[in-house]
């Protein structure tokens, strides 16, 4: 008897245990193809980035076109094809941090380690990344080091924050 | 649960707080958290602890409570309800105890018989800075769900629309539609199953209104999208949330949970007939899914693109059925609107704006933070009262209102009032409450850029005139910013402009084109200065400088082709 296509469930593409929560959070989706951005919300939040393997494995797993999956973890800024550096600088780039100086915390970000937004030094200890608005506007310019947000920031303190990074060994 | 078990919990929890002598109420929303309010938290609750050190103070509690408003001075501290400290650290912990049967402490002291707290007037915001987001007891004990429990016992569906119809409740997302012919469109419409879907995808830069209210209050908004679900006939919901803010997203989920044990939230809910079940969907950093259609696209697992309407969502939304799309701070009005009456809430504000705004204050004012006053004030009271006028005794220039959708509005319209039509006269939109003021080092044409680039790189890339549009009028602001624009860009930027207007398929497009032609109308001497004198009158642009003041081209992450195939495996 032909087995139903629907009994077949495509292997994870590793042993990582951490494979078990993107299972776990398609599973609660129902396997169905509206499950797909919050299965990459998963693997992203556990593995830090969506790479060719984990989008063909939740592309075939929900049963939806590779180039689907592709298509929406490109369209949306959240996620992030490349793995991130140790450290992760967000500049928030919103209006009222715009108007408050944060293409001063642009271009200082770029002086000390030579990227923009977007990029990771290539030695991958830092990624400086461009945000939309973080919400804290009473704070602006605001900017984010490795999850903590902080407020009023100069270009001064950045580059010295930045610069402690670099050197730091880990 | 009944009325009467609700009011046993009201009750207790009333009972429990009354024990405590003295409340000390710390912020934990956002703002303050990410100045350190936690630990500022920590430190009062080990003072106050005598297991680990502290005074034995009996009869005092430490509460984390939503955001109090005044975001710019935070963490903000109150003891009481009349005392309130501003930029409070772990230090201070041991003197604000000692104080608390004394005289306050002088030093931290933020007055509170200001404008900025005087002038407000909290309805939606009632609760945020009084209880515990992550206590639903809490909510309860304010109030909280009795409008849904008069709604299921007292009234039909079509009384909860007439109320709400009656409050004159326009939706707070930016459009202003009106909220109950929402609603009734929704109740009337036919299909197997509706839904409501909450849009709390915030993406305005500059604005954060919704976040404060999800972190501050969120069973305020499960409240009004239960009543709303009842008023239709909905049984399915989804909250869709930004990614960005992982701390609503966290109370959003504690809340779904506390509302599911205690029967608010699933199946009979309190013995009647309504069944409702309520999902959190997170955004991924795409400001066109604040658009209904793209938002029902990203809530489907799809990408948030929008479609043409009709049909609209109301009748043919989320998997093609009947949706009631409203923004969170609609939902958070319901709740009063029903326990108050819709009468109440049309005597606030203008005739064809009525009831209350949330604004998030932010810019170079004094006072940056949330606030929310009767619609109808007027921009002056705004930045000069509320707001406490410029910072660093700087020149008034202008004020953003509406985001990378609105406009930018000069000094002659400080006295005219907030409302959805006045502000669309002046060539800006009410959005959905950011509003940013402006001295006079901004330079207008780079802010105008600055919002064409947003709109530039948001663009969906569905539609021509979109697409193409924004990128062109990017590039020509561009080229006058290094001040080497020509004669003829102001008309091709106007031409553009209508082209965008008229032709682009959903909001983002039609209204990229606002903040070019408020400045172009109300800042044409700066544009002039560029091109004809090739000078930037605030200082800002410099010539061939490669834009304006600097802001590098905003590599987007997802642009990056996937390594081929079999390489950076996860180890």
């Amino acid at each position: 008897m032909p087995v139903s296509p629907d009994l077949i469930r495509p292997a994870a593409p590793s042993t990582d245990k951490r494979w078990k929560l993107v299972e776990a959070t398609m599973r609660r989706m129902g396997n169905n193809p509206r499950g797909l951005i919050e299965s990459l919300h998963t693997v992203q939040e556990v593995f830090g980035y969506l790479d060719l393997d984990a989008l063909r494995f939740v592309a075939r797993s929900l049963r939806v076109p590779l180039s689907r999956a592709y298509g929406v973890a490109t369209f949306y800024h959240f996620f992030s094809l490349r793995p991130p550096g140790e450290h992760t600088c967000v500049i928030c780039i919103g209006t009222a941090c715009y108007i408050k100086g944060a293409p001063q915390l642009l271009a200082a970000a770029k002086q000390e380690l030579g990227v923009i937004p977007g990029q990771t030094t290539p030695d991958g200890k830092v990624s400086v990344l461009g945000a939309r608005c973080l919400g804290s506007c009473g704070l602006a310019p605001a900017v984010v080091y490795d999850n903590d947000v902080a407020g009023k920031v100069t270009p001064q303190g950045l580059r010295e924050r930045l610069a402690n990074w670099k050197s730091h060994v880990s | 649960m009944s009325p009467e078990e609700l009011e046993q919990i009201a009750d207790a929890e009333r009972d429990r707080q009354a024990k405590f002598k003295h409340t000390i109420k710390v912020c934990v929303a956002a703002g303050c958290v990410s100045c350190q309010s936690e630990s500022v938290k920590a430190a009062l609750e080990k003072e106050l602890d005598p297991a680990q050190g502290g005074q034995a103070e009996s009869g005092c509690q430490v509460k984390g409570v939503g955001c109090m408003g005044l975001c710019a001075e935070g963490p903000l501290v109150a003891v009481g309800n009349h005392t309130l400290y501003q930029h409070v650290a772990p230090a201070d912990a041991a003197e604000i105890v000692a104080s608390l049967d004394r005289e306050r402490v002088s030093r931290l002291t933020c007055p509170t018989d200001v404008p900025f707290f005087q002038k407000q007037k909290k309805i939606v915001l009632e609760n945020c800075g009084e209880i515990d987001p992550e206590r639903i007891e809490d909510y309860i004990a304010a109030g909280g769900y009795t409008a849904l429990m008069q709604v299921l016992a007292d009234m039909s569906p079509l009384q909860v629309i007439t109320e709400v119809t009656r409050s004159g409740l326009r939706g707070r997302g930016g459009a202003g539609y009106p909220t109950g012919l929402k609603w009734s469109t929704v109740s009337k419409a036919v299909g197997e199953k509706k839904y409501i879907v909450c849009n709390a995808d915030e993406g305005d830069p500059g604005a954060f209104m919704d976040r404060s209210v999800l972190e501050s209050d969120p069973h305020r908004v499960l409240e009004g999208m239960l009543i709303a679900a009842f008023a239709v006939g909905a049984s399915e919901g989804y909250i869709y949330v930004r990614a960005e803010y992982p701390l609503a997203v966290k109370r959003l989920r504690t809340a779904i949970k506390q509302a599911e044990r205690l029967g608010l939230l699933g199946n009979n809910i309190c013995g009647s007939r309504l069944s409702f079940h309520l999902e959190l969907r997170l955004g991924a950093g795409a400001f066109v899914c604040g658009e209904e259609t793209a938002l029902l696209a990203s809530v489907e697992g799809r990408r948030g693109i929008p479609r043409p309407r009709p049909p609209y969502p109301a009748m043919e939304g989320l998997f093609g059925e009947p949706t009631l799309i409203n923004n969170v701070e609609t939902f958070a009005s319901i709740a009063p609107i029903i326990r108050n009456g819709g009468e109440w809430y049309a005597q606030i504000g203008t005739e064809k704006s009525k009831g209350t705004k949330v604004f998030a204050l932010a810019g170079s004012i004094n006072n940056t933070g949330l606030v929310e006053v009767p619609m109808g004030t007027t921009l002056r009271e705004m930045v000069f009262e509320i707001g406490g006028g410029m910072a660093e005794g700087r020149r008034f220039k202008a004020v953003q209102t509406g985001g990378p959708s609105g406009g930018c509005l000069p000094e002659q319209f400080l006295d005219m009032p907030v409302d959805y039509e006045s502000l669309a006269r002046a060539g800006s939109i009410m959005g959905s409450g950011g509003m940013i003021v402006m001295d006079d080092s901004s330079c207008m044409v780079d802010v105008a850029r600055f919002f064409m680039d947003f709109c530039m790189g948001e663009s969906c890339g569905k539609c021509v005139p979109c697409r193409v549009g924004t990128y062109h009028m990017h590039g020509i602001l561009t080229k006058i910013t290094q001040l080497n624009g020509a004669d003829y860009d102001i008309a091709q930027l106007d031409e553009l402009s209508d082209l965008l207007k008229n032709t682009s398929l959903c909001g983002l497009g039609q209204s990229a084109p606002n903040p070019v032609l408020s400045t172009l109308r109300y800042f044409a001497d700066e544009y002039k200065a560029h091109i004809e004198e090739h000078r930037c009158p605030a200082g800002v642009c410099k010539m061939g400088d490669g834009n304006g003041s600097g802001l590098e081209p905003f590599e987007a992450e997802s642009s990056v082709p996937v390594a081929p195939a079999g390489k950076e495996s996860t180890e």
